[in-house]
């Protein structure tokens, strides 16, 4: 039995309010009950909690409870929810979903990002929870005048079974308004979880198959008019001059102008990431009259540094990881090791820049007057870019709205809301409510986008073939993907990490497993070299390292729990059959890895048909706690797979003279649907241990799972993504 | 400008708009009908797939002016009450991770099995190649189109 104090903050914990039409709403302040570590915090952005939210129980019982992230497709608004109904002890069938609106007023922070919407949120949505059911069994006791001890509830009823009462929820609720919030609660033990661990429905899947208007694209407003930018054609260049006369004289066009989006002196925080804030705006009545005058805007633009290409910036990043970088961590004597070594394997691994490419490209929705401005649309960071936009505007925070839709995809692209102070300061030239609109084209082309990789590992074997020295060496454009702590250090005596960064005039920022989605491939696809160069299976030489890291792990901070990892690792060997029941005739690669908070290990069964790669089956073992929504989380471990999959294969975006070089789907590859694996089987770890999110911990290790299978297949190594950039036959 | 009189979801409807728009934007901006999504705007991406007829069609490229009296259906007018078999399939699968391209992935499912109401593996992949999702909700769809009875 878990009991939680509800008293570290109590002012800003619980505020409880009579509603006008009778019911009981609880609001609650999430940052001070969900505990982050101060090394969290100092780190912002990399991770993000601090959750808001609040249910109200109607006088009929229904409970509705406000979901408080974003979402992306994460599934947060249905399984978020379920962990507060859990706790209220509800009729699932009972409950209403809603979207919280951004608060910070009565909530913190509402962010998706990092995987951490239901770690983070885990013990507050749970307190939430408890805390009203504690309340509505106390009303119930005073009204019945026995003690709140015998009273029990199921199913959104409260019950004394000495006396035979019972009371719905709905009918308590208005008492249980007045009750004092408590000072602690009593959480369920996990054995009693009725809604948690069971599989609901999407609580928006009805809306999204009957076309509902839900996303960011479908919102409209009386009177709203459509808005579109122009941005320069490459990155590095400026507007020198507009000639708009043709462009405002066609049909429907209500005006073009040239806007700032920000204040000249303002300091950017790191959501306000963008190459360009010198904008051609075209408004007008409709989306398609708009998107015709933009074309024909005459438009003459300025170089103001450096035209990047692709030849050129892998040129640079190779020099950098050539020679010696800042150094992260270093254990025992790396170079002696290296220098007294037998063989030593050294291998390069370079991935491209990619845009996020979610299926609704970027837009928002924004009504701004005098006073106030309201803003609508899909965003990752709504409370940073709240900040933003009163900042622009001059408004005090409070004037600020800003209300999120669902989001047609987000994997790090709408963490930078750019958009929206576009979109604000657009409305607020125009006098007039706007959607802001960006093209494929313009999403493609103007992106934040995941930087350029480059990364050398090298390992040295003794005369007896012992792994004695491990050196990894690597960097990124803004960004370096090495993370010092992580596996293998801990489990190899003598170990250096080292990483340094390139700057760019091209825009890069956080993108579904920032780093990890570039550095898990490599790493594991050098693990299964150097393993073949040593003679050993691949997962018995990981089990080997990690036994060591259990053991006797070197250093200090290794940022992973060797158990957990070899854990995912055996679970999936045993279910794959690895090295006992492998298919004939399949070609298998396997990988783990972990990254925000989850465990991952997943083996690829891989044929060769026409030259081309074709997964049959990926099995795949996962340690994220407990499950809270099983085949929610299927589907996102499903598709971390695929999306893997896709990018490592097929997709990059290059560029030549400073303009990317793929702008639509006609020319830059994304997975479709013939290319995905033909079965994906998922094993989830029953361990009891708190929930950790899957967002982004299933895309990083497919890479190399899949590289080291198209070894197998081939007898080619592939160090370059995207692996079949040229469209090459295999085999 | 012209005036067009269109047949959608079984409703008579009039616009008056330029003949080269596609009829992507005449559902969305002029009859607000905004299930039908726009993704890519050169028929890639499958995400503003109607029906024409029987026929599946990206509307981002196809200019009102050429739809003349064939009746067009949206994923509005699937089913009265969302109770069509593609559209009970794909909850049951339970597909949808963002959910922006999956009307344009059951509208392209629907003249997939009005043709061929019983497709094989392959002969899904090749309908549905044209249908993007970012997401990777590929598996469940091809689950969801083959228990669409």
């Amino acid at each position: 039995m878990t009991i939680v104090k509800t008293t570290y903050n109590r002012r800003s914990f619980l505020q409880t309010t009579v509603l006008a039409g009778g019911g009981m709403m609880l609001g609650f302040s999430w940052l001070a009950s969900c505990n982050p570590t101060p090394e969290e915090v100092l780190n912002m952005p990399k991770e993000w909690f601090n959750i808001n939210g609040f249910l109200k129980i109607g006088e009929n019982g229904v409970v509705t409870i406000m979901s408080p992230n974003p979402e992306i497709g994460q599934n947060v608004k249905t399984s978020m929810p379920m962990i507060i109904a859990e706790e209220l002890d509800v009729d699932w069938k009972n409950v209403v979903v809603e979207q919280a609106p951004l608060n910070t007023d009565i909530f913190t922070r509402q962010l998706a990002g990092g995987s951490q919407s239901i770690r983070q949120g885990w013990q507050s949505l749970r307190m939430a929870g408890a805390t009203a059911r504690h309340m509505l069994r106390e009303a119930a006791a005073q009204q019945w005048q026995v003690p709140v001890a015998e009273i029990t509830t199921a199913m959104g009823v409260v019950y004394h079974e000495k006396s035979g009462k019972s009371v719905g929820y709905g009918e308590v609720a208005s008492a249980a308004a007045k009750i004092p919030v408590p000072e602690e609660v009593q959480l369920k033990d996990a054995k009693d979880f009725k809604i948690i661990g069971t599989s609901r429905k999407n609580v928006d899947g009805n809306k999204i198959v009957t076309g509902q208007p839900l996303f960011g694209l479908d919102y409209r407003r009386e009177g709203m008019l459509i808005a579109m930018i122009a941005h320069p054609p490459a990155f590095g260049m400026k507007l020198k001059s507009v000639d708009d006369s043709a462009a405002k004289a066609m049909p429907g066009i209500k005006d073009v102008f040239t806007v700032n989006i920000y204040n000249e002196g303002y300091e950017k925080q790191w959501s306000d990431t963008t190459a360009f804030e010198e904008l051609v705006v075209v408004v007008g009545n409709t989306t398609w009259e708009v998107m015709n005058a933009k074309k024909a805007l005459r438009i003459e633009w300025e170089r103001t540094s450096a035209a990047e290409n692709t030849e050129g910036y892998m040129a640079k990043m190779a020099a950098l990881t050539a020679k010696p970088a800042t150094q992260l961590r270093k254990d025992g004597n790396p170079e002696a090791a290296f220098k007294s070594a037998a063989k030593v394997i050294e291998r390069t691994y370079t991935a491209p820049f990619l845009p996020h490419n979610t299926m609704e490209p970027m837009n928002f929705f924004a009504h701004v007057t005098a006073d106030k401005a309201e803003l609508v649309g899909p965003i990752q960071t709504p409370e940073f870019m709240e900040k933003t936009v009163a900042a622009r505007l001059g408004l005090p925070l409070e004037k600020i709205d800003i209300q999120m839709t669902r989001q047609g995809g987000g994997f790090g692209r709408r963490l930078y809301g750019h958009f929206v102070v576009e979109a604000a300061v657009i409305s607020q030239k125009m006098n007039a409510p706007i959607k802001l609109v960006y093209t494929r084209e313009d999403d493609m082309t103007q992106g934040v986008y995941r930087p350029a990789y480059h990364v050398t590992y090298r390992a040295a074997l003794d005369a007896n073939n012992k792994l004695i020295g491990f050196h990894i060496r690597g960097g990124g454009i803004q960004d370096s993907p090495v993370h010092a702590d992580r596996f293998p250090a801990g489990a190899i005596d003598n170990y250096l990490a080292e990483d340094w960064t390139l700057d760019s005039n091209i825009s890069t920022g956080a993108w579904r497993a920032p780093g990890s989605n570039f550095i898990a491939g490599a790493e594991q696809s050098f693990l299964d070299e150097v393993a073949e160069a040593m003679g050993k299976d691949p997962i018995a030489f990981r089990l080997e390292l990690f036994d060591r890291a259990m053991k006797n792990p070197v250093g200090k901070n290794n940022d992973y729990e060797a158990a957990r990892y070899a854990g995912v690792l055996e679970l999936v060997r045993e279910k794959s059959g690895w090295g006992k029941n492998d298919p004939a005739g399949v070609h298998r690669g396997v990988s783990a890895y972990y990254c925000h908070n989850s465990y991952v290990a997943q083996v690829i069964d891989m044929v060769l048909e026409n030259g081309k790669p074709v997964i049959q089956k990926v099995h795949c073992a996962v340690d994220c706690g407990i499950v809270v929504n099983p085949d929610a989380a299927t589907n996102l471990v499903e598709g971390g797979i695929v999306d893997g999959i896709g990018h490592a294969l097929y997709s990059t975006l290059t560029f030549k003279d400073g303009a990317a070089e793929q702008s639509n789907f006609d020319k830059y590859r994304l997975i479709r649907h013939s290319e995905a694996p033909k079965a994906i089987e998922v094993h989830f770890v029953n361990n009891g241990i708190d929930p950790t999110g899957l967002g982004e911990p299933l895309n990083p290790p497919i890479i190399g799972a899949l590289a080291n299978a198209m070894y197998k297949a081939t007898g080619k190594r592939v160090y370059d993504q995207p692996f079949l950039a040229g469209g090459q036959i295999l085999g | 400008m012209a005036i067009f009189n269109l047949n959608i979801n079984g409703k008579k409807q009039q616009v008056d708009v330029d003949p080269a728009t596609p009829i992507l934007w005449v559902l969305r901006d002029h009859l607000n009908l905004v299930g039908t999504k726009y993704g890519c705007g050169i028929a890639q991406c499958g995400t503003c797939t109607i029906l024409v007829g029987d026929i599946a069609m990206r509307s981002c490229m196809l200019p009102v002016s050429q739809i003349g009296n064939q009746a067009i259906t949206t994923i509005e007018g699937l089913s009265e009450d969302g109770d069509h078999p593609v559209q009970k399939a794909w909850l049951e699968h339970d597909v949808p991770q963002c959910g922006y391209c999956q009307a344009g992935q059951i509208m392209n499912a629907v003249a997939l099995l009005k043709a061929n109401p019983k497709p094989s593996d392959e002969e899904i992949d090749g309908a549905m190649n044209g249908n993007i999702c970012r997401c990777g909700t590929y598996v469940r769809i091809k689950a969801a189109i083959k228990a669409a009875v």
